[in-house]
């Protein structure tokens, strides 16, 4: 029997996203400058946080892998970087839509977005080089190596704002951010943060059964059954 | 040892220099093509010189760096060269520093073509050289282990430019900064922080990958 917990991180996710994307876009009050438009930060910025967290934990996996040959990190690491993939691409249009009425353009060459773009692009690649490579274990390698090169990236992502002067804000801190705004972003990053949790969890176990059907070779009858 | 393989690698290079050729005019004809994506405005051809020959320059490299890897993948003899009682290392370093001397001399090569092209000469040819040698660093070191990655695979021609694109991005980039900052003129002594991110990018992927390429090659 396989545990329930994650379901249990999902759901406790989706209910504190709910929660604090009500208390967003309806309690706390509009910014001064920006109005309406600068609610989306409420699930812009718990996305980015826990799309850095994927990504450290992809790379995490890929160097467990490289020193226990542990086929378990496999499976892991590729559920962090699918994770990570669908967080970059739901962070990108979320940045989007708010650069739009703000910035007046969709997407700009700054720093910090190529940066997110370059891992997206990156993440897609290491997902395109696993499903090329038929043996388990020579993509399982491949595939780590690629991880920690590409998450070389992610402090270049992080820092990017600090170094060059960027059109992207810079890190807030509770001390920066006024504490109505405060409260219903610090409940939506962990709703986001148990969703990933959650998705990484799920995406393992499959990823894991994926591998078993690759490698197994059935006995019986009934086996090559539940393998198929 | 890392001085047999770089021979090595020089060696085959030398033998198949017309290999070496056909590339240079490959970047040569890309060049020559960029320059219709903007028409016959001089002013801007000027402006976007040194993109257009990093580009051309990172088209070419493609070719080479999986050249660099096929003709030991036939009849398998990079599995002998791995039974070797030597370091992996040896190789990867030799098969980088030999990619990195033909990128660097084929950006070289490039440079007049791009001068011809798009009127886009500079005095300062020592600092150009300078980024090209970086420049070409930053691809190789990157590129070798991915070379030798995707010559194993099913896709090579495919994955390659997929892997080794977006990570070289900040080294591109910062090529293209510095090439223009000496092409156009640098008032603001700007040139200075793009050759360090330039350096610092080299410097992180040359031995990052050097320690990974033992775990791309085993078997």
């Amino acid at each position: 029997m396989k545990s329930k917990v994650p379901y249990i991180f999902l759901a406790v996710g989706a209910a504190l996203l709910l929660f604090g994307s009500y208390w967003g876009l309806f309690i706390a009050p509009a910014e001064q400058y920006m109005g309406n438009v600068q609610r989306i930060m409420y699930v812009h910025v718990p996305s980015a946080w826990s799309w850095m967290l994927a990504i450290l934990w992809a790379f995490g996996c890929a160097i467990a892998f490289l020193f226990t040959s542990n086929m378990k990190w496999d499976s892991r690491m590729e559920a962090g970087v699918e994770v990570g993939i669908l967080l970059a691409f739901l962070l990108c249009c979320q940045g989007a839509i708010w650069a739009k009425p703000t910035w007046g353009v969709w997407w700009d060459w700054d720093p910090r977005l190529t940066s997110v773009a370059v891992l997206l692009v990156a993440s897609l690649g290491i997902m395109a080089l696993r499903s090329f490579v038929d043996d388990p274990v020579r993509r399982a390698i491949w595939s780590a190596v690629a991880t920690i090169i590409a998450s070389v990236d992610l402090p270049i992502v992080y820092f990017s704002v600090k170094w060059w002067n960027s059109l992207h804000q810079q890190q807030s801190s509770p001390n920066t951010v006024s504490s109505a705004f405060y409260i219903p972003l610090r409940v939506n990053a962990f709703g986001v943060l148990f969703l990933m949790i959650g998705f990484i969890w799920l995406r393992t176990r499959v990823a894991a059964l994926k591998l078993r059907q690759e490698t197994a070779i059935p006995h019986t009858y009934e086996e090559a059954g539940e393998l198929a | 040892m890392l001085s047999a393989a770089l021979r090595k690698e020089l060696l085959l290079q030398w033998r198949t220099r017309s290999q070496m050729m056909a590339v240079f005019v490959f970047g040569a004809t890309s060049l020559l093509l960029f320059s219709f994506a903007i028409g016959p405005n001089a002013e801007m051809l000027r402006t976007f010189s040194s993109g257009f020959l990093w580009l051309g320059l990172l088209l070419s490299s493609t070719l080479t760096l999986a050249e660099s890897f096929h003709t030991e993948m036939e009849n398998r003899a990079f599995e002998g060269l791995l039974l070797l009682p030597s370091d992996a290392r040896a190789l990867y370093y030799g098969k980088a520093i030999a990619n990195w001397l033909q990128l660097t001399l084929l950006g070289c090569a490039l440079v007049p073509v791009m001068v011809i092209l798009y009127d886009a000469g500079t005095m300062q040819l020592l600092k150009l050289l300078v980024i090209i040698m970086l420049g070409a660093a930053g691809l190789s070191a990157p590129g070798t282990l991915y070379a030798g990655m995707t010559s194993q695979v099913k896709a090579k021609q495919m994955l390659l430019p997929l892997l080794l694109f977006p990570l070289i991005v900040p080294a591109l980039l910062a090529s293209v900064k510095a090439t223009s900052l000496v092409i156009l003129g640098d008032p603001m002594g700007q040139s200075k922080a793009w050759i360090t991110l330039l350096l610092a990018f080299d410097l992180i992927y040359w031995s990052l990958c050097g320690l990974l390429f033992g775990r791309v090659v085993e078997d």
